[in-house]
């Protein structure tokens, strides 16, 4: 037994930990077991990768398997970390179609949450890309799902959360990149419409993504930093980092030593830092590598000590875009009225999603964090009831407390995710806290 | 030639360093007990960079086939890197010799046969490296584990003894032990160890990699482990003996 969390570390579970190698132990481990959930880096934030009875480490399986690099596609085991596909093929001029805000996350996890990035609006998400998988289901039988074939099984395990089978294997395309690079915009908006309409004008940019000042209030609500982004050519790059365009300038990792105490991120200090953030942030463009535009908070190793030893929990929101400006202005008075936002809060705008338990929809997304506590749940139950009365959703890979009838309303797509895993896995044998909480 | 042979390739460390070996280009050979599992290794391997990789079929416990199995490479490697290890329960150890004697043969007397011979074959070709993973187990032996350790201190002292001949003989061969104290891998599952104290796999390989280009000796992966096992061979016997750890 290991005390185990999601990235949030909120809440926390005495788990059986059972390592999987390979087909063989995996279908072993499902003969011996009723009820069990893979895991791959734990990196989701709340409790969809924990099960006291049997929590699957999937991490062992992490071999690349096939890659032609005439395509870029690649074919790898679902315990492969994103961190280790980039550091194999960006030197080979190969980047993934879609990264979320961390590459300490596995292929299975990926596909499971089916992540989306900061080109969501023009990319999809991670699933979106994924041309098949092989799938171990509750019986040990292990199933290629794809567009052509268990089409179901296919839309239903892409967002799934692990609740279909065990991902053992998938296939997806790199794409191709000059450098390692990226050609940053950084713009400054005073407010939400000014916000939006920043969003509205960089449609045509592969990525784009705000930080947005969730204490600000009255005229300033809303106001962010958005910031938008293309791969840099060759030609772009300084003549002296011309010769070799996929080295990036080596740089230190930093650690949380130690849990903060409760009360060091308090509505003063995150007003205090957002202000500054805001007012600081240079604007312009600039050449930053592919780990600054991508991935800040990796540069921070352990992030999460940030909020002490109660945990955070982290909220995302996606509100439809007729009805975004109505819903996110509602969001955010709440938010600040609270004084409880965080200074890691995120808006971008997404493309139309694929429905199922898949989070995307097109408009805008929310996601701030905030301390584990009584207030802040209360708080997250009212930011629910906005975000049903807008008709948006909120995204379960970042989910610890979410109520069964909430999730109702949210995903329209849930019947048909559920008749799905009902074929799969008719005795529900793949499980985690979160699965039991929303009574999937 | 520039060839290297990983001894015990199916463990965790065995993979992480097969990687970053294959991300400098190197020709591998991993030999294990049921080679047909590595299969998805090879193809791994080759899309890290290896220049060639194959598997093959080696029983560290027979020993009387080692001469045979060296035969078998065709060209003699230029490094041997021995990552063969085996932890079972040290109680049963403790009254069931079978099991105790498997440990011993598993992580001493097994090891130091096929790398004995492998020296013996580089010091006549006059290059070559040796590497054994050894263990902080066998730096002083401890209630816990001690069948395991004593089998480390053999494998220790072994390694230790074969440098110097070697260096006497003023053979240019060179032989490296590591010391990896805890690593996360198959071996330590379910078990809670401290972090600071603690090693990935990849910075195993790592440290392996920067001592053969290196001239190290003998490493510790993590430097602090060096000040730990001090201060624990310091220890006066009649203290150490009653130590809970």
């Amino acid at each position: 037994m290991r005390e185990l969390s999601g990235w949030g570390r909120y809440p926390r579970a005495e788990c059986r930990v059972i390592a999987g190698r390979g087909e063989a132990e995996l279908r072993a481990v499902l003969a011996q077991n009723d009820s069990l959930i893979a895991r791959g880096n734990g990196r989701s934030y709340g409790d969809s990768a924990l099960n006291p009875a049997a929590t699957l480490a999937m991490c062992h399986d992490d071999r690349l398997l096939d890659f032609d690099p005439a395509t870029g596609r690649l074919t790898a085991e679902a315990g492969v970390m994103l961190a280790d596909v980039i550091a194999t093929f960006l030197p080979r001029g190969f980047f993934p179609p879609v990264t979320p805000g961390t590459k300490f996350v596995t292929l299975g996890g990926m596909i499971a949450a089916d992540v989306h990035g900061k080109n969501h609006h023009r990319a999809g998400s991670f699933g979106d890309h994924v041309e098949s998988l092989d799938l171990m289901l509750a019986g040990g039988g292990v199933v290629t799902c794809s567009a052509s074939s268990n089409r179901d099984l296919f839309d239903a395990t892409r967002g799934g959360m692990g609740l279909t089978g065990i991902i053992l294997r998938a296939t997806f395309r790199l794409i191709p990149v000059e450098t390692a690079y990226i050609r940053q915009e950084t713009l400054r908006a005073r407010d939400l419409d000014e916000t939006m309409e920043l969003f509205e004008r960089s449609r045509d940019w592969t990525y784009s993504v705000a930080w947005i000042d969730c204490l600000a209030r009255n005229g300033g609500l809303g106001r962010s930093l958005l910031m938008r982004g293309e791969h840099a050519a060759a030609a772009e790059l300084p003549d002296s980092r011309r010769a070799t365009p996929f080295a990036v300038p080596a740089k230190g990792e930093k650690r949380v030593p130690l849990d903060l105490p409760a009360c060091a991120l308090n509505r003063w200090s995150v007003r205090a830092f957002n202000g500054v953030y805001y007012r600081r942030a240079g604007t312009g463009v600039a050449l930053v590598d592919y780990d600054r535009f991508f991935y800040p908070l990796d540069a921070i190793l352990d992030w999460n000590r940030l909020y002490g030893r109660q945990g955070l929990v982290q909220y995302q929101c996606v509100i439809p875009k007729d009805r975004s400006r109505a819903g996110l202005t509602a969001l955010l008075e709440r938010i600040a009225r609270a004084g409880a936002g965080s200074f890691l809060s995120v808006l971008k705008l997404l493309g139309p999603g694929r429905g199922m338990l898949s989070f995307p929809l097109e408009g805008y997304t929310l996601a701030l964090d905030f301390p584990a506590s009584s207030a802040s749940l209360d708080l997250l139950r009212e930011l629910d009831a906005i975000v049903a009365a807008h008709g948006g959703r909120v995204y379960l890979a970042k989910d610890a407390r979410l109520e069964a009838e909430a999730l109702r309303h949210f995903y329209p797509g849930l019947e048909a995710f559920l008749s799905a895993r009902k074929a799969a896995d008719p005795a529900g044998r793949f499980a985690s806290l979160q699965s039991r909480r929303l009574a999937l | 030639m520039n060839a290297m042979l990983i001894l015990g390739a199916t463990s965790d460390i065995a993979r992480a360093i097969s990687r970053a070996y294959a991300a400098t280009g190197r020709t591998l050979i991993l030999a294990a007990r049921e080679p047909a599992r590595l299969a998805p290794d090879l193809a791994d391997l080759r899309i890290r960079g290896a220049a060639d990789v194959r598997a093959v079929e080696f029983d560290v416990l027979d020993t009387a086939g080692h001469k045979a199995f060296l035969d078998s490479l065709g060209e003699l490697p230029g490094t041997v890197v021995c990552v063969v290890g085996f932890m079972s329960d040290q109680a049963r150890a403790e009254t069931d010799f079978a099991a105790a004697e498997l440990m011993m043969r598993s992580n001493y007397v097994g090891p130091a046969a096929i790398l004995g011979e492998a020296a013996n074959r580089m010091a006549a070709r006059g290059s070559g490296t040796i590497i054994g993973i050894s263990s902080v187990a066998g730096e002083r032996g401890r209630a816990k584990n001690y069948v395991y350790g004593s089998a480390k201190a053999g494998f220790t002292a072994f390694l230790s003894g074969l440098r110097q001949r070697l260096a006497l003989a003023k053979s240019p061969v060179r032989v490296i032990t590591v010391i990896p104290g805890w690593v996360r891998t198959a071996m330590l599952e379910g078990t809670e160890t401290p972090s600071l104290l603690t090693a990935e796999p990849a910075e195993v390989a790592s440290a392996i990699l920067k001592a053969e280009a290196g001239g190290s000796d003998r490493i510790y992966v993590r430097p602090v482990w060096r000040l730990v096992m001090a201060l624990i061979r310091a220890l006066p016997e009649r203290v150490f003996k009653k130590l809970k750890f």
